[in-house]
């Protein structure tokens, strides 16, 4: 068994998992969440199983890094993350239709990383600029970080949806496919919940990274794109964060200003690599 | 005139004190961030040429966009943020500082209404036992409480993690101590480059300034001098590939002599292994391939040859008094003619008096010289390559400062962010316990475990 067979597998599976989650929202079948949720957590450990095996595949090929280091490792990365935050609200708070959301980030990652054209999937060896234990610490920090806004931006839309119909009801409360939605404050709570724990994993993120190119290159904050956009994120959900304390900014502003973040937070993550230059060129590939 | 003064005082400093004024930098600082991002910094003026009108560059340098993370706007961002976090956190900090100096340990009935979590049951016994109780039931419970008596009633208060709410403070300050630690870095560091051939030495380090684009003048390269204090040998350049032909490792083996004394032999640094010497720290950051020349001098008359060693712009002196000067060279000429081949250099030959005059030799083309008619024939024979270093060398005393500030802040944020002040008030009241409690992060949670608390105290 190949790690790119089980990746394809993990694919799949959170393919099965998008849809089945698809289908309850549409039939509100509890037993058809309940196979969303299962499909999810199979997929996740098969892609956990998966990136163990490539790790243990680069050992065997004689070069022994953490599947961390091109594109294509990274996309696969952040779909596990996703999937783990989800996994973990799942089994916390059992509002499945989050799955509607949520999966689609990471069925689209996933699905990217398997078909893009252009990534190179192989397992490489490591540049000079890469062989640090820090690589670990900084990658893993950043895209827990990333994953959580993903999920943080996921339960906005839901709560710009939820609060669209309502308005478009009267004042009712919505009915159909929206009473599967969980309950507006609900959906707010879980939003700054979210953030709450992406916003200190970004920090983390950026201090290892920081600690990390002070280390290999003599300097731990040079105003690279890579780094003005990460301070971008943060200034983003810093701003999130107080703007909470003062009344008025929960609920639908606080929702839009979660989806800016992780716009933000994407736009740093890809569009810095394949849109500017700079000192992250090896994520490009 | 002193309540106008005053009353310009305070409206300056509920301006920076407010919150709006927070999320104005923030999100303004994130916006203007973009700029830097799109336009490149510090780049070559003719990379700028190449990509802007001239009337967009004019704009552009006005507005400082070609270096604006150091521009002066950039900066007053970023004071005002200092200035506005220092403010807001000298306006909140008195009402924090009273939880710790004089806490409300006596829950009365206005104080009650004041609470959402508020339980109350009857219980037998007299009030002291009943005390007694409870202070050992919080004890076990919760916390170790305090008493206080009033008029026959009995106060309890217990409190957990107090502390947490001082995290806020803790990250705001560090923050500052950053921004400090770069300050001392920017004031009293430098960032130099030096480059070392193989078997070569240095006391001495370049700066780096933007590049203009222009040679620099001798008076620019003094400036720019940075002295060591002690010398850096590079003993060898070695580059190491994977099978794929992916470069594995560039390493150089160092050693700094100090006073006449070696105080560092051959210690080998790469990319992510830097070395370190009285606060100055050498990184591989670069290589260059450095290659000699051979040529033969032929006297047309007499046929005497002389064998020539040069580098590239050395001038070197030639039988006859003339010198010779390499100009340029490449390992390929086809990619400049393309019906000749092999490696060419350009070669300028300086006359003791009159003009230099420039001639092409090739290497796989001997006879080329003959051609041009003069007393000196030359051909290229061969090049040797040596490997030169490129180090970054850096001193960063506020390195450390910088890093104190970010262990405070992540510190900070995962106190203020998970950590929450729990407080729990009872009131025994002739047979009647009230209790009261209050969270200030994490309401939900707490809710939960008060209940089960009350819960607790009625089956008892």
């Amino acid at each position: 068994m190949l790690s790119s067979d089980l990746f394809n597998a993990a694919t799949v599976l959170y393919f099965v998992s998008m849809l089945l989650f698809f289908v309850f929202l549409a039939s509100r079948g509890k037993t058809v969440g309940l196979s969303g949720s299962i499909a999810a957590w199979c997929g996740f450990i098969v892609q956990t199983a998966a990136i163990g095996l490539r790790w243990k595949e680069s050992y065997d090929l004689g070069h022994g890094h953490a599947p961390l280091t091109n594109l294509y490792e990274s996309v696969v990365f952040f779909a596990w993350t996703i999937i783990l935050i989800f996994v973990l609200i799942d089994l916390k708070y059992k509002y499945r239709v989050i799955g509607v959301f949520v999966l689609p980030f990471a069925v689209f990652a996933m699905a990217w990383a398997q078909l893009g054209m252009k990534m190179r999937s192989g397992i490489e060896p490591l540049l000079p600029a890469l062989q640090s234990n820090w690589l670990l610490y900084h990658v893993v920090t950043c895209f827990l970080g990333y994953a959580a806004f993903a999920v943080a931006c996921g339960v906005s839309i839901m709560y710009l949806i939820k609060t669209r119909c309502e308005v478009g009801n009267g004042k009712a409360k919505a009915g159909g496919i929206m009473a599967l939605f969980p309950p507006t404050k609900v959906l707010d709570e879980l939003n700054y919940k979210a953030i709450m724990i992406g916003f200190p994993l970004l920090t983390l993120g950026i201090i290892t990274g920081a600690a990390w190119a002070d280390y290999a290159w003599g300097s731990y904050w040079s105003w690279d794109p890579k780094e003005t956009w990460s301070l971008i994120v943060w200034f983003i959900y810093a701003a999130f964060l107080h703007a909470r304390i003062t009344r008025g900014w929960v609920g639908k502003r606080a929702a839009v200003l979660s989806v800016i973040g992780f716009v933000a937070t994407i736009f740093c993550y890809l569009g810095v690599n394949l849109l500017l230059s700079g000192l992250h060129s090896y994520g490009a590939g | 005139m002193t309540s106008t003064k005053s009353g310009f005082t305070s409206s300056l400093w509920n301006f920076f004190c407010s919150l709006k004024l927070t999320i104005f930098l923030l999100i303004g600082l994130a916006s203007a961030s973009i700029i830097g991002t799109i336009i490149p910094q510090n780049a070559p003026p003719d990379q700028y040429l190449k990509m802007y009108g001239e009337s967009t560059i004019r704009l552009f340098s006005v507005l400082n966009f070609f270096d604006m993370y150091h521009s002066v706007w950039f900066m007053l961002l970023l004071y005002f943020l200092s200035l506005n976090l220092v403010a807001c956190s000298l306006k909140r900090l008195p009402r924090d500082w009273k939880l710790f100096t004089e806490p409300d340990q006596a829950m009365d009935e206005q104080m009650e209404k004041s609470l959402t979590l508020v339980r109350h049951c009857r219980m037998p016994g007299s009030s002291v036992k009943l005390r007694d109780t409870l202070e050992a039931f919080l004890r076990r419970e919760f916390a170790a409480p305090v008493v206080t008596e009033d008029n026959g009633r009995y106060y309890l208060f217990a409190q957990k993690n107090l502390f947490s709410r001082l995290g806020v403070y803790v990250v705001h300050f560090s923050i500052i101590i950053v921004f400090i630690g770069a300050m001392v870095g920017s004031f009293f560091g430098y960032r130099a480059y030096v480059g070392i051939e193989e078997g070569g030495e240095t006391s001495v380090a370049y700066r780096r300034t933007p590049s203009t684009g222009h040679t620099e003048s001798p008076e620019q390269i003094a400036a720019s001098t940075i002295k060591l204090g002690f010398t850096v040998r590079c003993d060898e350049f070695s580059i190491s590939y994977y099978d794929n032909g992916m470069p594995k490792e560039y390493k150089s083996l160092l050693t700094i002599t100090d006073n006449g004394k070696t105080v560092i032999d051959k210690r080998p640094i790469i990319v992510n292994s830097p070395l370190t010497y009285k606060g100055i720290t050498f990184y591989q950051s670069s290589y260059n391939r450095v290659p000699t020349f051979h040529f033969t001098v032929r006297d047309r008359k007499s046929g005497a040859q002389t064998k020539i060693t040069a580098k590239q712009g050395e001038r070197v002196s030639i039988p006859g008094g003339s010198f010779l000067q390499v100009i340029e060279y490449t390992d390929e000429i086809r990619q400049f003619f393309p019906q000749l081949s092999g490696p060419a250099a350009k070669l300028a030959l300086i006359p003791p008096s009159g003009e230099p005059q420039s001639l092409l030799l090739l290497k796989d083309y001997p006879e080329i010289d003959l051609q041009r008619g003069g007393e000196l024939v030359f051909t290229y024979d061969s090049t040797d390559y040596t490997w030169s270093t490129g180090l970054q060398v850096v001193k960063d005393p506020g390195v450390w400062i910088v890093w104190l500030g970010c262990a405070l802040m992540v510190g900070g944020i995962f106190i203020a962010f998970f950590m929450s002040h729990r407080r729990i008030w009872v009131r025994v009241e002739s047979g009647h316990i009230s209790v009261g409690g209050a969270a200030n992060k994490n309401q939900p949670a707490f809710e939960q475990f008060f209940d089960r608390l009350t819960e607790k105290l009625k089956a008892m």
